[in-house]
């Protein structure tokens, strides 16, 4: 065995499935995320894919690791193409250090492919079918994986199929597993396993954000489909009964946010979940929001745009639409998650920011965020609590009562005697309309008025690195985990890393870090740097250094280590 | 007169003297106040235009919102608290035009709500522009020659959709019209009642006297519960029939329909949340 890949220790072996939609990539990219952790080993997975049900490439990315690893790389150390046109759509991503295995019956390339016979083995077990459990059964004997383990998994994961599919998934995953021997003549991956990932959590961005709704207390959710914001609202569906939550699929994104103030006036807590053209209709609805000051949660699920962009794509160039969307002027909050336990925690925390200063609350995520699987060792639940702030209203009650902090106690209807009144136009403090220009001037001021109470409850940034950086790199959003990951690689102590999970407001400490830095850097995932525009306007720091990327893709590990050294120098000068 | 619990004193009202609007207020009120509603039970939600005014004008719990957007939002209120009267109430241009879509697939959802439509064939607000009901020739400072589009058909939709309440009114017959929308709002799921009013400035054509001489009252031979006779019935034209057409006593509500409300009915806001249940699930994608 002369690849090198099989006869050193590894700390993280990045293996990469390509084929058609509808060849099952995305039952591979389960099966053996959840092999990988029930294993003992970090996993992580992210999948890149076409706006279609059939044909095409798609694509998904599993790191296997001795550590925690969360970030897309471009290298691939084993390769496993179900057809000729993945090793294309790839291309540029193999090395000669690429091990790759597939059908030399379906694949024709120039390439040294290991010959695993999927079409035939499926065959002589049932069919077409058993093609992916073949492909795990392989990795897991590569990766040292118990078989016992595998098989106890799909016995439990097929029980409800009978006892004949649980025989042919098991006898695939065995034939994979003695192929790989055959193959590689024995040869295994080494890479540290750790017994405390089996106890930790896999989730990826779309259950993270359901479950942090969950947390906040969400008891309704309007959406219309779209990707990739969808998952949340099919998450939120499947335990609707559990936890009483009403789901709906509206006919439009402007009657689900229409039904989602209509859920918050009468003491729900709502939830909608878009993407950008869905979002574009929830424009009104979201200045209705600001006017009636009636709470939102928004998430929003940004995808490459104009218009219908790329469907199933990631970009970070929503951030404007969100800031700006809605005419008049109101407060807003727009929180941006960095992590998979951040979507939670954020989300979480959203539905309470919203109800607390009646304001909508945007949890802006992306599709790589959205999509992206890894494990989490837990998700801290008993501190987390559903903060209400409805009050039980009594005769004289008035909606819109001026207050010094702005913020006016919000009753419901039916919950007191008062009654509760909210109108889009502008209004008196008992919520009728009114064209008295002294009283509109009051209330727009008393609107705004709460952004001083918001602003002190922003979010700092994080900083990441020395104190006495020279370069600093400013990152918002799902680019988190893979700036932390180059900056590692970078190893250099002048340059540190400035993160919001806040993007507005922005946080007062901004500044003081932007200060002490020579040279700034912004990385996004867009194509006119909006977060540093906004950094601009709010600080006057001119992002001067970007490193921006709109090609529907996140950046990747090697990307960013590139880019960032082309600006900085590649010298380590510490 | 007696005094009304729904009144509001000393209120500056936006409407036209002589506008089919008030005798509609007061109908409502009167309902209301004859089915014992309570005005911190009841919720009107409104879009936007002269009959969108209407909550302001009357002792309720208020969703003034945006326009053609009342359906969204009524239907959200009913369905987190099924225990409130809630009433959808604006023009013909807000929940036909605007709010057409809504309009359908709140039909199609069947929630608990009564949707009050005041159709003056007419948009009134933006002064005397043509709205989806107005009738072919109906001329207008932008329909120029004469509306020319064929008339939007409420009844007949509504009918096609087997909504579970479907009638007409005319505003200037108070027994009548108070009799059809206590009828509604006793019905159990989604009850449209569109009501002829006239629009004394922007509508010369469908005036108090049209509607009375090109209207007349369904009467007992007239079977509710036959779905092709009150679809008939919703086509005739020249003269217009009043009252209730159909009533689809078999459907459950969208509220019914809920999972939450599958096991018992207390309203979803005033469920306690189950953190026990929320651990559990985040425990499970340990080994799902």
């Amino acid at each position: 065995m002369s690849d090198k890949l099989f006869n050193t220790p590894q700390k993280d072996v990045s293996i990469v499935l390509c084929g058609e939609a509808g060849q099952g990539i995305q039952t591979l990219e389960f099966f053996l995320t959840r092999i990988f952790k029930i294993s003992g080993y970090h996993v992580y997975a992210t999948k890149e894919y076409m706006s279609r049900i059939r044909g095409g490439s798609n694509s998904t990315q599993i790191r296997v690791s001795s550590d925690y690893v969360r970030a897309p790389v471009r290298r691939i150390d084993i390769f496993i193409p179900l057809n000729t046109e993945a090793l294309k759509h790839l291309e540029r991503n193999i090395t000669p250090n690429t091990v790759i295995i597939g059908d030399k019956e379906i694949i024709k390339s120039e390439y040294k492919i290991y010959n695993l016979p999927l079409t035939r083995i499926a065959a002589a077990i049932g069919g077409r079918i058993y093609e992916n459990m073949i492909a795990v059964g392989v990795l897991s004997k590569l990766f040292k994986v118990n078989l016992q383990n595998v098989e106890d998994y799909l016995k439990n994961y097929f029980a409800v199929k009978g006892s004949d599919v649980v025989e042919k998934n098991i006898r695939a995953v065995e034939e994979g597993y003695n192929e790989a021997d055959r193959l590689f003549k024995g040869a295994e991956i080494n890479i540290m396993k750790n017994p405390e990932v089996r106890n930790h959590i896999l989730l990826n961005g779309a259950e993270a954000v359901a479950l942090g709704a969950i947390a906040g207390g969400c008891n309704f959710i309007s959406a219309y489909p779209m990707s990739p914001s969808t998952g949340v609202l099919v998450f939120l569906s499947q335990h609707s009964k559990t936890f009483n939550i009403i789901a709906e699929q509206a006919e439009d994104e402007i009657s689900a946010i229409n039904m989602a103030l209509g859920a918050w006036y009468a003491g729900g807590r709502a939830l909608v979940s878009t993407s950008g053209g869905g979002f574009s209709l929830m424009t009104e609805g979201l200045s209705l929001a600001g006017m009636t000051e009636t709470p939102l949660v928004i998430h929003l699920a940004q995808r490459p745009g104009p218009a219908t962009g790329l469907p199933t794509r990631t970009e970070q160039a929503d951030l404007n639409l969100a800031l700006h969307a809605g005419h008049g002027e109101f407060p807003r909050v727009i929180l941006t998650p960095s992590t998979i336990e951040d979507a939670f925690y954020l989300t979480q925390k959203a539905f309470n920011l919203a109800d607390k200063f009646q304001i909508p609350v945007f949890v802006l995520t992306d599709q790589y965020l959205i999509d992206s699987y890894y494990n989490i060792p837990e998700l801290k639940l008993n501190q987390l609590d559903i903060e209400k702030y409805v009050v039980k209203t009594g005769r004289d009650y008035k909606r819109y009562l001026i207050t010094e902090s702005g913020v006016s106690p919000r009753g419901i209807p039916g919950y007191g005697e008062g009654l509760v009144v909210v109108d889009s136009d502008e209004h008196d403090e008992n919520g009728h309309i009114t064209e008295n220009l002294e009283l509109r001037v009051k209330m727009v001021e008393k609107r705004l008025r709460k952004m001083e109470l918001i602003e002190k409850e922003a979010l700092p940034p994080e900083i990441h690195g020395e104190e006495d950086y020279k370069h600093l790199l400013v990152g918002w959003g799902s680019t988190y985990h893979c700036i932390i990951e180059a900056l590692k690689h970078l190893n250099r102590r002048d340059v540190a890393l400035l993160f919001f999970k806040q993007v507005y407001p922005i946080h007062k400490s901004a500044s003081s870090y932007l200060e002490k830095a020579e040279k700034i850097i912004f990385i996004e995932n867009n194509a006119t740097c909006q977060f540093g525009m906004l950094i601009q306007q709010f600080t006057g720091f001119k992002p001067e250094n970007q490193i921006l990327s709109y090609n529907g893709l996140p950046f990747t590990v090697e990307d960013l280590v590139e880019k960032i050294e082309r600006i900085i120098g590649g010298v380590n000068e510490s | 007169m007696k005094a009304n619990p729904f009144d509001i004193e000393n209120i500056d009202i936006a409407w036209c003297p002589g506008c089919g609007n008030y005798s509609i207020l007061k109908i409502l009120k009167d309902a209301l106040l004859e089915l014992e509603i309570k005005p911190e039970k009841l919720v009107i939600v409104s879009g936007i235009g002269q009959a969108a005014k209407t909550p302001h004008y009357l002792k309720a719990n208020v969703f003034n919102g945006l326009h053609g957007r009342a359906l969204p939002a009524a239907t959200a209120i009913k369905a987190v608290n099924p225990s409130l009267t809630v009433i959808a109430e604006s023009g013909d241009g807000d929940m036909y035009g605007e709010g057409g879509n809504h309009f359908i697939h709140a039909i199609r959802r069947n929630p608990g709500i009564t949707n009050i439509v005041h159709n003056n064939m007419v948009y009134g607000l933006t002064k005397g522009q043509a709205s989806p009901t107005s009738l072919i020739n109906f001329k207008t400072p932008v329909q120029v020659e004469g509306v020319f589009n064929e008339p939007f058909n409420p009844l007949s939709v509504a009918i096609a959709l087997d909504a579970s309440f479907v009638a007409r009114a005319f505003a200037g017959d108070y027994k009548e019209t108070k009799e059809i929308i206590k009828k509604a709002l006793k019905h159990k799921g989604y009850a449209l009642v569109d009501i002829f009013q006239p629009c004394v400035t922007y509508n010369k054509v469908n005036t108090y006297q049209w509607f009375k001489e090109n209207t007349y009252y369904l009467d007992e031979t007239h079977n509710v519960y036959d779905r092709l006779e009150a679809f008939k019935k919703s086509i005739e034209t020249g003269k217009y029939p009043l009252g209730i057409f159909y009533i689809n006593p078999n459907k459950k509500t969208f509220e019914e329909n809920l999972p939450p409300y599958k096991n018992n009915s207390i309203p979803i806001i005033e469920q306690e949340f189950d953190k026990t249940k929320l651990i559990e699930l985040v425990n499970s994608k340990k080994n799902s």
